[in-house]
């Protein structure tokens, strides 16, 4: 049977939000806090598990490539995930299992495409927190093998529009990989939305009477995305996404949301915002885009 | 008190793969004599400064006495992993903490295991400090630092050292020009991407074997534009505000090559005095002093900030660092003839370098006010190079004609702008 692409997620990656949740996996300890954004995880990751994808795909910005867009190419890892910027509040053990025969087709799509790819066979690499982070807060059993695909660095080093290019053209690698591997397909853009963040931290960081987006001009940037989004308007969305990058610092300039639209062919049905909230004054979103449910 | 300073490059071929390339081996050798000169004048500490360990609030500092892991970097992953363990002097993490902290910088100390060590410092720590001989220390590189804050961060390295007593050499882990091949390319044809960054790499490794600390420091901006250096080349900022902001160097070039089409070099600098520490400068909210315009004539910054607005103090045509101002030509007798083109385009110039140093720029200017001695002879010149800039800006605009402007300047605007 052909593999499909079940739903797309946009997973923003603040590891505030698993600490204030207190998994055991991960070492320090909060009280609470990001309740908004959390319970939008809670009502998404229902929402996938309904689906039972045979495996999760995530692109996250904090495993970044000069050369090429690497994947996974070893089965097993097991570790200690430490966020360098917040290590107080994410130190997270996590035992994962790599799809490595997709994870070699898509690199062989990704090659097909024109562009360059390299499987990670090195099992001392430690996954990047971006990738654990939105797994965790999708998926915090773990029981679906993963793919995590680099973040060539290109809009960094060239621009805004060569990056989205080489994204369309990844989405597309990766659909076709997933086509050939009759597999069901959750994906999973690792971003956050307006990026702009405080530059001082409150004493105790899960106080939700400190918490708020940095500013009004990022907020009406992300409004404006997510309206596209509801409106199921992806297209519009892709056309404005430059823009947006340099507007609001955003974290998606990496290319993660340009991935996953290119691979579910630029959704023209509404997409279901679970949440929206703020992280250290960032903007953050958990939307979903569903095909199923739109047919 | 610093003994000793060094730049060293921090990308993995040189501790993995130093077979691999002529070039590689070659900078293992200068690694290790740079290593034997650490190991001369036997200092309490080494205090490393890595552009690849970049922090966004603040600082970080290592404070974990014992660091261990086994590190695999990110892109280089194939060339193998890094397995460490690390002695740290978590104490001078601490008091340099403090001394940042003062400034008004956030700060953390990071004593946790599993904490990510960047690949550069692992690198240049297992090159000149293999056997843990001697303490390490740690701080980050903030993405977003500029020179002011960059060359504070430095000196108060230098107040914290003399605090605790404590005899130190400084290292910074950085490349020189950054432009990476981004194809796969075979390490035995490795070489500087770029002619231009090559010619520039050069010449800053003239100055430094020169010792030419400070006029490095200088030209870090300029070299950071045009060969793409390693973080802007900030970490020279640091460099130069940890030794004492001088040329009073011994330095010893010990190796240029390049790794994956960027620059690495070694070099040592051995002070010819003792150093003396300035005193770091507190961090301003607000408050805008751009380190390439002319300084004011006043108590007053070039601007401030409040909420997305960036207000300008009045601006003049004075050139940094020049006595002769564009545009006023004195006569013999002492009369001044004006050269309005020239005064209004100096004017403008100006505006932009501060506004660029503000993160804003010449098109988000909202209003203008605009200052002029005499209308009747000045407007249409003033107004001529005006158009040039601004018709597609479309600012607001007021043009008035003042009894005299403080020193013998015929132009001066006062500018509003957004800060997008
Ligand atoms: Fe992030």
């Amino acid at each position: 049977m052909k593999g499909k692409i079940v739903a797309g997620v946009l997973a923003p990656h603040p590891p505030h939000l698993v600490y204030g949740e207190n998994p055991p996996q991960n070492e320090p300890k909060s009280e609470c806090g990001w309740e908004n954004l959390r319970w939008a995880y809670e009502r998404c990751r229902k929402n996938i598990k309904k689906l039972k994808p045979d495996v999760l795909l995530v692109h996250s910005p904090h495993w970044m490539t000069v050369v090429g867009h690497h994947v996974l190419g070893v089965e097993k890892f097991k570790g200690l995930s430490v966020d360098p910027i917040f290590p107080h509040l994410f130190r997270y053990a996590y035992d994962l299992t790599v799809d490595v025969n997709l994870s070699l087709k898509i690199a062989e799509e990704i090659t097909k495409e024109g562009l360059l790819s390299k499987v990670m066979k090195n099992p001392d690499f430690r996954i990047d927190y971006g990738t654990i982070i939105s797994l965790h807060l999708i998926n915090p059993d773990w029981d679906i093998p993963i793919v995590s695909i680099s973040s060539n660095n290109s809009p960094y080093y060239f621009s805004n529009e060569v990056g989205q290019e080489q994204m369309m053209k990844l989405g597309q690698a990766t659909k076709r990989a997933i086509e050939a591997s009759g597999k069901r397909a959750v994906l999973l853009a690792s971003n956050s939305l307006s990026h702009r963040h405080f530059t001082w931290e409150a004493d105790i960081p899960e106080d939700m009477s400190k918490e708020h987006i940095y500013n009004h001009g990022q907020y009406l940037w992300d409004m404006k995305m997510l309206d596209l989004m509801k409106a199921g308007k992806a297209k519009e969305l892709l056309a404005v996404m430059p823009e947006f990058f340099d507007m609001a610092l955003a974290e998606i300039k990496a290319g993660a949301l340009t991935w996953m639209l290119s691979a579910m062919d630029v959704p023209d049905y509404p997409a279901i915002v679970h949440g929206y909230g703020s992280v250290i004054g960032t903007g953050n979103a958990v939307v979903e885009w569903n095909p199923e449910a739109n047919q | 008190m610093i003994l000793k300073s060094m730049i060293v490059p921090g990308l993995p071929q040189v501790l993995l793969s130093p077979e691999a390339n002529p070039g590689y081996a070659s900078l293992k050798a200068a690694y290790a004599k740079a290593r034997a000169e650490i190991e001369e004048v036997n200092p309490d500490l080494i205090l490393y400064y890595s552009t690849q360990w970049l922090s966004v609030l603040g600082y970080t500092f290592q404070a974990d006495p014992k660091p261990e892991w086994t590190h695999v970097d990110h892109n280089f992953h194939y060339l193998g992993s890094m397995p460490y363990q690390f002695r740290c002097d978590s104490e001078f993490a601490s008091s340099y903490a403090k001394e940042v902290k003062k400034l008004g910088y956030h700060t953390m100390l990071a004593n946790y295991r599993g904490f990510p060590i960047d690949t550069g410092t692992i690198v240049a720590q297992k090159l000149l400090n293999p056997e843990n001989k001697f303490l390490a220390s740690m701080v980050s590189c903030n993405m977003y630092a500029e020179k002011a804050e960059t060359i504070s961060l430095g000196r108060a390295g230098l107040q914290a050292l003399e605090a605790s007593n404590k005899k130190a050499v400084v290292v910074l882990v950085s490349s020189l020009s950054s432009r990476f091949f981004i194809k796969e390319i075979d390490p035995k044809d490795d070489h500087i991407s770029s002619a231009k960054d090559d010619e520039w790499n050069r010449k800053i490794c003239e100055l430094l074997g020169e010792g030419r600390l400070e006029d490095v420091s200088q030209v870090a901006r300029d070299f950071g534009r045009e060969a793409n250096g390693d973080m802007g080349f900030k970490g020279m900022w640091w460099l130069n505000g940890i030794c004492g902001e001088t040329n009073n160097f011994q330095g010893n070039f010990l190796d240029y090559q390049a790794i994956y089409g960027t620059g690495a070099t070694v070099i040592t600098l051995t002070p010819k005095q003792k150093i003396v520490s300035k005193k770091p400068i507190e961090k301003k909210q607000n408050i805008v002093q751009s380190e390439s315009a002319p300084e004011p004539v006043g108590a007053y910054p070039h601007a401030r900030r409040e909420g997305d607005f960036l207000f300008l103090s009045g601006v003049g045509p004075r050139a940094k660092g020049k006595k002769e101002i564009p545009g006023v030509n004195v006569q013999k007798d002492g009369s001044i003839i004006h050269d309005i083109p020239l005064q209004t385009r100096s004017v403008i110039e100006n505006v932009k370098t501060i506004l660029e140093s503000s993160g804003s720029s010449l098109d988000h200017i909202v209003d203008i006010q605009v200052f002029l001695t005499d209308m009747k002879s000045q407007f249409s010149a003033f107004n001529k190079v005006y158009e040039e800039y601004f018709k597609d800006i479309q600012a607001t605009r007021t043009t008035v004609e003042v009894g005299s402007l403080p020193t013998p300047i015929a132009v001066e605007f006062k500018v509003i702008a957004k800060i997008p």
